[in-house]
């Protein structure tokens, strides 16, 4: 490890793309904390695999494809926002619809530009050390409007996460709060795509967050915890990737995974022995 | 002098599609009153609650809260619902749990989170629950869970308390003592109450709404074996029972 770390001194690649895990941590910390209470990780795959049909558009009109993976998921976020909200009835095959369609756009839009081939495994895989300066710029442009967003409308988003019929009852114009934030989660998608690709973006969206939730008693307190998992999960993946010369994404999930597991079983034995130290003083009493 | 009843339902008619769950309901809770309303599943208690609160519009009819349309009214109205409607893992506060109940009365900035937090408090000991403010919401049983709903309905300072089966998960005993409590907040707030059991709340409520598509309504002292065979249908017969409630 001593390796990465003199190297990251002098490499201005690795510097980046050290930079650019810890952003995105930001994002996966906040919005997969949102996630993971909201129980929407499936709406944000949906999101996060449609995405390709914009990326896959950006490159064949020659944008910037980061711009056409924002645009898409954004589009992507509405649209199974709305259904969710007005059609309720078969929900997840829409979403699993627009999933495989987005996905469809992309691969053709791809197949159709010239040297597709390397783009394609990096949008489906990620690979941090392809990070530009303007693209670190854009994703701390995007991280400053989620902590922004999410800081103003702490209380709604709350709320509408917490209990949407009583959040109703209070007036809280649900719906609007609702697509906001699945655009939210459209934006932290986009961020997380460059780190790990869209098809391992989900596990690094919920499982830091999902890890915070074994502990943490606050939303705010989950948030912060997942955020310091998360950079903890990019940076580790990173210096290993380094290391042993293999590709990062897949490391950082790993870490996430391995941690994930060990934590859920913790978790479950710590319950069981409080539930059987609880009943034990209950028969002494 | 003409004074606005606290809910006023005139003529409303309400379906689902082509089914019809409510016909011609006529209802006026006068200010004070502590009304229970009963009937059979699926007889439109909670169609008839979620118009009262103005999540659903009448199709034909008119209600009027606290002389307003139900969604003008909201913010005078605390609501406890059959069932939490949340996960009991969420991480969240009874503190927060409650200070929620006022979202929509004040903006986020830090000093109206104070005020939050002291009126959380305050609600908190209303139902005698102040000592759970910073548990964990999934750690709470049953009655403590209860109370905590109700303290999210009353720190917003309603006007009308509107509860749906309060006591529907939830021992004989802790049922006693929610139904005492109910008893003190009605000396100032107007209370509708759905349950099943049309015996017990006939101890503390002072009118029944007797709801099966349509509705009728008597003094307590009038609901009998035979009133309870028409709205349930079938030979159902009343068992008077009282509850012990231990110290």
């Amino acid at each position: 490890m001593s390796e990465f770390i003199f190297a990251l001194l002098d490499n201005r690649f690795l510097q980046i793309a050290l930079l650019a895990g810890l952003l995105a941590s930001i994002g996966c910390g906040v919005m997969g904390t949102f996630v993971v209470v909201k129980r929407i990780a499936f709406m944000a795959g949906g999101i996060a695999h449609s995405v390709l049909g914009g990326m896959g558009a950006a490159l064949y009109y020659h944008f910037d494809p980061l711009l056409g993976a924002l645009f898409a998921a954004i589009v992507a976020a509405l649209f199974i926002g709305t259904v969710r909200l007005q059609w309720k009835a078969q929900e997840d095959t829409l979403i699993g619809a627009l999933w495989a369609i987005g996905m469809a756009i992309g691969i053709l839009f791809i197949a159709k530009t010239p040297g597709y081939t390397t783009d394609l495994m990096s949008f489906l895989f990620g690979n941090i050390l392809f990070v530009s300066p303007r693209e670190l710029w854009l994703m701390a442009s995007l991280d400053v409007v989620l902590v922004v967003t999410v800081a103003v409308f702490y209380r709604q988003f709350l709320a509408i996460t917490f209990d949407e019929e009583f959040a109703r009852l209070r007036g809280v114009p649900v719906a609007f709060f609702y697509l906001l934030l699945l655009c939210l989660v459209a934006i932290t998608v986009v961020l997380l795509i460059q780190i790990v690709g869209l098809i391992l973006v989900i596990a690094l969206l919920t499982l830091p967050a999902a890890i915070a939730g074994h502990y943490m008693r606050e939303l705010a307190s989950m948030m912060i915890a997942a955020t310091l998992l998360g950079s903890v999960f990019t940076t580790l993946g990173l210096g290993v990737s380094y290391q042993a010369d293999l590709p990062a994404g897949p490391i950082m999930i790993l870490c996430a995974g391995c941690v994930y597991i060990i934590s859920a079983m913790l978790r479950h034995l710590l319950i069981g022995y409080r539930a059987r130290r609880y009943a034990i003083r209950a028969l002494r009493d | 002098m003409h004074i606005n009843p606290a809910i006023l339902i005139e003529n409303v008619s309400f379906s689902y599609g082509e089914s019809r769950v409510l016909e011609q309901i006529n209802l006026r809770i006068a200010s004070g009153e502590f009304i229970g309303l009963v009937g059979p599943n699926a007889g439109g208690k909670s169609t008839l609650l979620k118009l009262i609160l103005g999540l659903l519009k009448p199709q034909v009819g008119r209600i009027e809260v606290l002389g307003q349309t139900p969604r003008q009214a909201a913010q005078r109205i605390g609501y406890v619902s059959q069932f939490p409607t949340f996960a009991r893992d969420f991480p969240i506060t009874v503190a927060q749990v409650v200070a929620m109940g006022r979202i929509g009365m004040n903006s986020s900035w830090r000093w109206q989170r104070t005020a939050n937090q002291h009126a959380a408090r305050l609600a908190l000991a209303e139902v005698e629950a102040v000592d759970l403010a910073e548990r964990h919401i999934g750690s709470l049983s049953g009655g403590q869970l209860q109370r905590v709903l109700l303290a999210r309905a009353l720190v917003g300072k309603p006007k009308i308390l509107i509860l749906d089966e309060p006591t529907a998960n939830i021992d004989q005993r802790v049922e006693g003592d929610i139904f005492q409590l109910l008893a003190t907040l009605n000396q100032h707030l107007t209370i509708l109450l759905v349950s099943h059991d049309i015996a017990f709340i006939s101890e503390y409520v002072s009118r029944v709404a007797c709801l099966n598509r349509t509705l009728i309504y008597h003094d307590t002292d009038a609901v009998d074996d035979q009133i309870i065979s028409q709205l349930y249908g079938g030979h159902i017969r009343r068992v008077t029972h009282r509850h012990v409630i231990h110290e």
